[in-house]
């Protein structure tokens, strides 16, 4: 069988990592790129992290105290950008690299080469864009959403900021064509699409999410950068253009975007909550079709980021009932997470707890998202701080938790240590009371009327902005707990040693190796059954 | 669809080094920072654009040489050629959607914006407070009148030779590749020097296009929407022919050097695939933006 017949093949073959820092430059190995990918999004998690402190410190009370409006503006604005691109969409390819391959039974990702590229220019882009900070005229401030003709206005920062858009969509498209490749050419014999475990399902799906919106994204930025130095008029009405048409443009790749950083939220949990609770998933297929689902509506959903912006009834119907479909499949997915602890042997595990969290506040961020799908109701919601409430609840409990579950979940798989319960549970339960501390409180002032991207606001909102401030530095030392109490013990290897299996019968091929497992995993493929 | 079957497994090719993409980390990320700085107005950051380019070719070259090697050393198994082709289809298809966003910024302008501007529908309060003397026709360059009038470029001069030029293109590509595939190395040869041939010509009638347009017809990249979207779409679609025309050398030279044979040759097929996609979206270009 394989793993005879091939073996003369490679055994000269087994090269460790080059010495010295050079490893880290020229390596095209997925477990080395896995990691880079993973403490680069996390630096860039306590990068962005900064920025948020900075505005809710600037919010604690009203009036105005630490900075002025202007750099406020570029910290909402940078935040976003710094947080999405460069934390949450990082953190899942860096996830990606590690796990695909393992899962799938490949030697490596299928483009080795590129995708050190791929990661290096992440880099570069976003060296670009957080040296805008200490340009003249600030960093970007028309928002991470970069709407035409505020955008236009910036100062100097304004195409380094297009460039660096250009330059992470360069990175995530070959990044993502990789993915794709690796999912559809390298899985070891015998696994079939319908047995790959769901988190390289759902990446699949995302990857062509990727590719699809991407270029979209790069063509309207580069038509954003004509605008301003070349004379065009894409956005200007006296040209016979529209401001609007920049915002279909970038809400048809913002809001499969949206998707992208939650769709392997969904994998990561999928995997976890069977294990801890020692039943098989529930509606695996379901769960595949429900993925595709979502994916393919959110490509027809996209203008309900606009519906106060002017759009004909037809338009405003139509988004509307679209986005409320999505509740369909979605509804799916929580309902087979619920099943598949219905009955359970559980146990609650760092991992499964966060994923248990997800799976609840998760769904509060999808509930309030129907709230505002609904087009009448929405003209009350739109840019207050119920919409900020609502991102951030499917972002930080939702995409966030999932990425910190899978963390604790393959970290000892990846070191070889287990890592302190104690320090993750207490992390678990810090972040988990100050996650909704924070962002609780933005349901109550964004539906009495408080507009969101100001740096100053009217008393009346001011106990809940106190409390929402609070809730923020003390999420923030929470994370401080997971860097120092767990993630850097378990580098430097201290704790229990990990078993191949970790926990209790996990599924999936990356159990069948040592932890940590070797510098190439799966040189000959493995059977699958 | 992992057609593995184990009788003719070959370990898959992981490469121990991606040094040499490097160059092109520091080309593309010279090349962008100094286009920023001269819109910003810096003097000297043609140099560096110059210089950023240059690294970006030297790794292309540098990595394709490798990519070379490794293909005659027999490295790459039937499994790493499968790699490549969902690769090339995938990137074709992520080019598609950046095409998309101007096909759609120009519908969108076309069917919408202009009637509204013209006080139809939804949007038709711009019309009464803003520009009440505006009156709807394509091609427009807005109620302002940006870049002064203009005329309109005419389908049937050099837009159709260039289309019958494209087409006869990638007939002559297809061509090639009958030859390469059966052995016929004389018309694989000439036949790759036509496409060339006829991608240049293609280059060389844009280019003639854009100065008639420029200098004859004020019809510019600041005619309003028209001239946004013309360009935009035209001058991409050009970009892409440049970059379509290089590879199709490239392959071109190779043949000359006795690379390829009848059954391995998917650096051929996929300069084809390129070609032939950049032929469809002129077909676009030629409906929507000359024609309609």
């Amino acid at each position: 069988m394989s793993a005879t017949a091939a073996h003369d093949h490679h055994d000269d073959h087994h090269h460790g990592p080059q010495p010295g820092l050079m490893r880290w430059i020229v390596t095209t190995n997925h477990k080395d790129l896995g990691a880079m990918y993973l403490i680069f999004a996390l630096t860039m998690f306590f990068v962005g992290g900064t920025m948020a402190l900075i505005i809710r410190a600037e919010l604690f009370e009203p009036g105005l105290q630490f900075v002025d409006p202007q750099f406020f503006n570029s910290m909402t604005t940078m935040h976003a950008l710094v947080m999405v691109f460069g934390a949450v969409m990082p953190a899942f390819v860096g996830f990606a690299n590690y796990m695909v391959p393992m899962m799938v039974g490949a030697p490596d990702m299928a483009m080795p080469r590129m995708n050190n590229w791929s990661f290096w220019l992440t880099v570069m882009a976003f060296i670009m864009l957080l040296s805008t900070l200490f340009m003249d005229g600030g960093a970007p401030a028309a928002g991470w959403t970069m709407y035409a003709p505020l955008v236009l206005q910036g100062g100097d920062s304004f195409p380094f900021m297009v460039f660096s858009v250009h330059l992470m969509g360069i990175a995530s498209i070959m990044g993502a064509i990789n993915i794709i490749a690796t999912i559809l050419n390298l899985r070891a014999p015998g696994m079939t699409l319908m047995k790959m475990p769901l988190f390289v399902w759902t990446w699949l799906i995302t990857a062509y999410l990727l590719i699809a919106v991407l270029p979209v994204l790069a063509g309207a930025v580069t038509m954003l950068l004509t605008d301003k130095f070349f004379g065009t008029s894409f956005f200007s009405a006296a040209g016979g253009g529209d401001p609007v048409l920049y915002q279909h443009i970038f809400w048809f790749f913002g809001h499969p975007e949206v998707y992208i950083m939650i769709l392997p939220a969904f994998g990561i949990v999928s995997t976890i909550i069977p294990v801890f609770a020692r039943k098989p998933l529930f509606g695996y297929a379901s769960m595949v079709y429900a993925t595709a689902s979502i994916a393919f509506l959110s490509f027809i959903v996209w203008a309900h980021h606009m519906f106060t912006v002017g759009m004909p009834l037809a338009g405003e119907l139509f988004f509307m009932f679209c986005t409320m479909l999505i509740a369909v499949p979605t509804g799916v997915k929580i309902f087979n997470w619920i099943a598949t602890m219905w009955q359970g042997a559980m146990t609650f595990e760092t991992p499964m707890l966060f994923s248990i969290a997800f799976v609840i506040l998760f769904t509060v961020g999808g509930l309030s998202g129907v709230m505002m799908a609904m087009t009448p109701v929405d003209f009350q919601y739109h840019d207050t701080y119920f919409i900020v409430a609502h991102f951030h609840y499917v972002l930080v409990p939702g995409a966030v938790f999932s990425l910190l579950a899978g963390a604790y979940y393959w970290l000892p798989k990846w070191t070889g240590v287990m890592y302190s319960e104690f320090w993750g549970k207490t992390h678990f339960w810090m972040s988990v009371i100050f996650v909704n501390l924070t962002f609780f409180p933005m349901h109550f002032v964004g539906l009495a009327g408080m507009p969101r991207r100001y740096a100053d606001y009217n008393i009346a909102f001011a106990d809940f902005n106190a409390v929402a401030s609070i809730g923020a530095f003390g999420f923030g030392i929470a994370q401080l707990i997971f860097v120092f109490f767990v993630l850097i013990p378990s580098i430097r290897r201290k704790g229990e040693k990990a078993t191949a299996e970790v926990w209790d019968n996990p599924e999936g091929l990356e159990w069948t190796v040592a932890s940590p497992a070797p510098y190439h995993t799966f040189t000959v493929p493995p059977e699958v059954k | 669809m992992s057609e593995n079957t184990q009788n003719d497994w070959q370990e898959y090719y992981v490469a121990e080094s991606a040094g040499v993409v490097h160059w092109g980390t520091a080309g593309l990320f010279l090349l962008l920072v100094s286009f920023a700085l001269l819109l910003n107005g810096s003097s000297w950051a043609p140099y560096g654009m110059v210089a950023g380019t240059v690294l970006t070719i030297y790794m292309m070259f540098r990595w394709f040489a490798d990519q070379i090697r490794e293909s005659h050393q027999g490295l790459l198994s039937a499994q790493v050629d499968r790699t490549y082709r969902w690769g090339m289809g995938w990137f074709i298809f992520s080019e598609i959607m950046f095409f998309a966003a101007f096909f759609g910024a120009l519908w969108y302008a076309r069917v919408l914006v202009m009637p509204w501007l013209a006080g139809e529908g939804a949007e038709a309060s711009t019309h009464e407070f803003l520009y009440s003397a505006y009156e709807q026709a394509w091609p427009t360059n807005g109620p302002g009148n940006w870049g002064g009038d203009f005329a309109l470029m005419s389908w049937a001069g050099l837009p159709l030779i260039n289309t019958l030029l494209l087409v006869t293109s990638g007939i002559t590509m297809e061509i090639a590749h009958h030859g390469l595939k059966h052995g016929k190395r004389g018309q694989l040869n000439l036949f790759l020097v036509l496409t060339v041939l006829l991608g240049v010509i293609f280059l060389g009638c844009q280019a003639l296009e854009y100065v008639h347009a420029y200098q004859d017809m004020n019809l510019t990249l600041e005619s309003g929407i028209y001239g946004s979207t013309f360009f935009m779409l035209t001058g991409f679609h050009g970009m892409h022919v440049l970059v379509g025309t290089i590879m199709i050398a490239v392959i071109m030279f190779r043949c000359f050097k006795g690379h390829f044979d009848e059954k391995n040759h998917f650096a051929f097929e996929s300069a084809a695939w390129y070609w032939h996609f950049v032929d469809v979206v002129w077909f676009g270009l030629f409906i929507f933006v000359y024609i309609l």
